[in-house]
């Protein structure tokens, strides 16, 4: 009997803008002039939201802050791929996703300040709970693309990790369940090199993180993460490919945390200022601008006005989170269960 | 929703398992699986999923027939995945399904605990409410047949101790329906631990669907010298008890308290306060357990009311057991629930 090759699979990589702003132009997304405005406000926005974040925790304002410095292209062009019905898993690092998706700024601000009531989502935003536990909210995306395709509701969900989540039990049980069950369910993996110290290499043997889709039954694909072009473009795709009922997509943002894990982390610690450089180059927001100066989007004055737009949201945000008045402490009991149990009845009252 | 048009039994209802003249009498397992049928037909949004449950024995006869009549859709056949599945019924709980996840043992539990504790318990309280996880989990528990340690644990207290779960252990086919079915109608999070010794108990259960509220416990038997406060298959060795203790003469109450949290305080300590005595009997350990917290319960607002010190039946702090002679030696009956009221009486 000869030995014959029975399965292979391959990986595609999608670049579109390089570093100069110069674009693939068969490649590109179909994306109105005023969608390429609207991205490029968002990401300002974003950009200017983390940065005054980052301050706030300096000044003690808020509590230990995940910055998403270097990653806003894969969390907006993500995002942007989706329709309002859809929705979206967050895990910590992705206050650009909120920011794209319309998310209160100044709730945000709670969040990380410790006040609890910045993630009670407002309804008629259909984000799940910010999940710190590593991974395990992708299973929560695959039961609600499960609840869906149920219903026959064509809602896609989309869920957000990093290259360390991949490592997780969960990781894998949730892209079995949505490659055997077929669900509307995009798994978004934003390897950003890092998880805390650890290095990318360090979490799998494998040479690419979207190769991991394959073993599961479905499509995996890499893009450049800091181009939001090529994001969005593989979103897009993906996002449509599960709204026909065509089953599940892992996108793998190949990017690069420029920043520290959190504002409790000192990354010089452990990796080269080299290895920083070199991707300071690489900055998705510097080519985006370059290339809308290209097509004549971009101005001086175009800037000017985001800039100002964008710092004005960001002061009222901080105004409005700073002067909300303290939670009840007995919220605490109000919300634990769906209705009160009697003992917390008791305890309301003492409160 | 259909689930505000079913009635409840709010009461704590003195007595006994009901008798068979009023409605006709079914076994617990028939109980569990009429409740499941009658959930799946009166709701769209609920849906069974575990693994094997659509296999011909149906897990202990629960799930029998259910995906021929429901579909594979809604009587789901899982990858062995216990945490997988648990945090896939959560995603789906939180988009506004009612899964009920069936465990063959509640062994595989310890499996799902990231999710039920980190995600299921905690939502409600830090989205302020917003997000609900309707999630009924199925779990199974029992002794015999040389289960053993790995295999026939009884782990209520672990998710007794996690603010955001709710525990019921129904004893009886008629609390069995309803538990079930107020968990399966609620929007907490609940596990609902079912004894293997219990599916051939027959009861009076009426054919349609009822609800029974989580925190109320139940007299299945009145009296006046000791309280035997017990669960799940316990109830019946302190059924038993009570009958030895009866010839001679001493007249010992029974609660039966279903829900091992909420936990009906008031139950308790109205039968400590009449009695004056108080056996605890868990089919679980005692360190930490639950008939510590029906002691503390006693102790903490009863105290004047008892008479003697409160006594406790559990399991011995090991692993159980494979071998019938250690099984014999390490599963409490009504022997030592009789015999700890002659220490206290
Ligand atoms: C289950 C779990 N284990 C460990 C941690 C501690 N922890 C927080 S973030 C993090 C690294 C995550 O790395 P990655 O998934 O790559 O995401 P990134 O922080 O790079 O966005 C770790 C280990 C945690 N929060 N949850
Ligand atoms: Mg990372």
């Amino acid at each position: 009997m000869p030995e014959k090759i029975i399965e292979s699979c391959s990986v595609t990589r999608l670049d579109i803008l390089n570093e100069k702003g110069e674009a693939d132009l068969s490649l590109m997304p179909a994306l109105t002039d005023d969608q390429l405005r609207e991205l490029y406000e968002i990401f300002i926005l974003a950009r200017t939201f983390d940065h005054r974040a980052l301050n706030l925790q300096r000044e003690g304002r808020i509590g230990t802050y995940a910055p998403i410095l270097g990653q806003e292209a894969s969390q907006i062009g993500t995002a942007y791929a989706l329709d309002k019905t859809d929705w979206i898993f967050p895990s910590f690092r992705e206050n650009g996703v909120l920011v794209a998706r319309g998310y209160p700024l100044h709730m945000i601000l709670q969040y990380w300040g410790g006040d609890e009531r910045g993630i009670k989502v407002p309804d008629h935003l259909n984000i799940f709970t910010i999940s710190i536990p590593v991974g395990t909210h992708v299973l929560h995306a695959v039961g609600s693309a499960m609840a869906a395709k149920y219903r026959d509701e064509k809602t896609v969900s989309m869920v957000y990790f990093g290259d360390g989540g991949t490592s997780e039990g969960d990781f894998h049980e949730g892209m079995n369940f949505a490659g055997t069950f077929r669900l509307p369910v995009v798994f978004v993996c934003q390897n950003n090199q890092w998880a805390i110290s650890v290095p990318r290499e360090r979490q799998t043997a494998s040479r690419t993180l979207a190769q991991k889709a394959w073993a599961y039954g479905f499509e995996g694909i890499q893009v450049d993460g800091n181009d939001i072009l090529a994001v969005y473009k593989a979103a897009k795709a993906a996002v449509e490919k599960a709204r026909r009922g065509e089953g599940p997509t892992l996108i793998e943002c190949f990017t690069y945390r420029m920043a520290d894990h959190t504002t409790a982390d000192d990354a010089s610690r452990y990796r080269t200022k080299e290895q920083v450089a070199a991707w300071e180059a690489r900055d998705p927001l510097l080519r985006f601008r370059l290339f809308l100066e290209m097509k004549g989007i971009w101005t001086e004055a175009f800037q000017k006005e985001v800039d100002e737009k964008a710092k004005q949201k960001v002061d009222e945000a901080e105004k409005t989170a700073e002067s909300a008045v303290h939670a009840e402490p007995s919220d605490m009991l109000a919300y634990t269960y769906a209705s009160l149990t009697p003992r917390q009845t008791k305890q309301m009252r003492d409160f | 929703m259909p689930w505000t048009r079913i009635q409840a039994d709010d009461s704590r209802r003195p007595g006994i398992f009901r008798s068979s003249h009023a409605v006709r009498e079914i076994s617990y397992r028939d109980a569990i699986r009429e409740a499941l049928s009658q959930a799946l037909s009166m709701d769209p949004d609920v849906f069974l999923i575990g693994e094997g449950i659509d296999d011909p024995g149906g897990v202990f006869g629960t799930t029998k027939g259910l995906r021929e009549v429901f579909g594979s859709e809604r009587v789901m056949d899982s990858p062995i995945a216990e945490n997988g599945m648990t945090g896939v019924a959560i995603g789906a709980a939180v988009a506004g399904m009612r899964p009920v996840l069936i465990h063959m043992r509640v062994d595989f539990l310890p499996m799902s605990m990231d999710q039920l504790i980190n995600h299921a318990a905690k939502w409600s309280y830090m989205t302020g409410g917003r997000v609900k996880a309707p999630l009924t989990i199925r779990a199974i528990i029992g002794r015999g047949w040389g289960s053993a340690a790995q295999h026939s644990q009884s782990l209520q207290a672990l998710f007794a101790h996690i603010p955001g779960l709710r525990v019921l252990m129904p004893a009886s086919p008629y609390d069995a329906k309803g538990l079930l079915l107020g968990s399966i109608a609620s929007d907490s999070p609940t596990v609902v631990i079912e004894h293997r010794w219990l599916y051939d108990q027959k009861e009076g259960v009426p054919e349609e669907a009822y609800i029974i509220p989580a925190g109320r416990g139940t007299i299945r038997r009145e009296g006046t010298d000791i309280s035997i406060v017990a669960s799940s298959y316990m109830v019946y060795e302190a059924l038993r008890a009570a009958d030895e203790l009866g010839k001679k003469g001493i007249s010992a109450e029974v609660v039966d308290l279903r829900s091992v949290f909420p936990l009906d305080e008031e139950l308790i300590i109205a039968s400590v306060r009449k009695t004056g005595r108080l056996i605890v009997a868990d089919t679980g350990w005692r360190s930490c357990g639950v008939s510590a917290e029906v002691a503390a319960v006693a102790a903490e607002k009863a105290h004047a009311g008892l008479k003697a010190p409160v006594r406790r039946i559990c399991l011995p702090p090991a692993p159980t057991p494979a071998s019938p002679a250690l099984e014999q030696a390490y599963y409490p009956t009504f022997q030592q629930i009789a015999a700890a009221a002659g220490e206290i009486l």
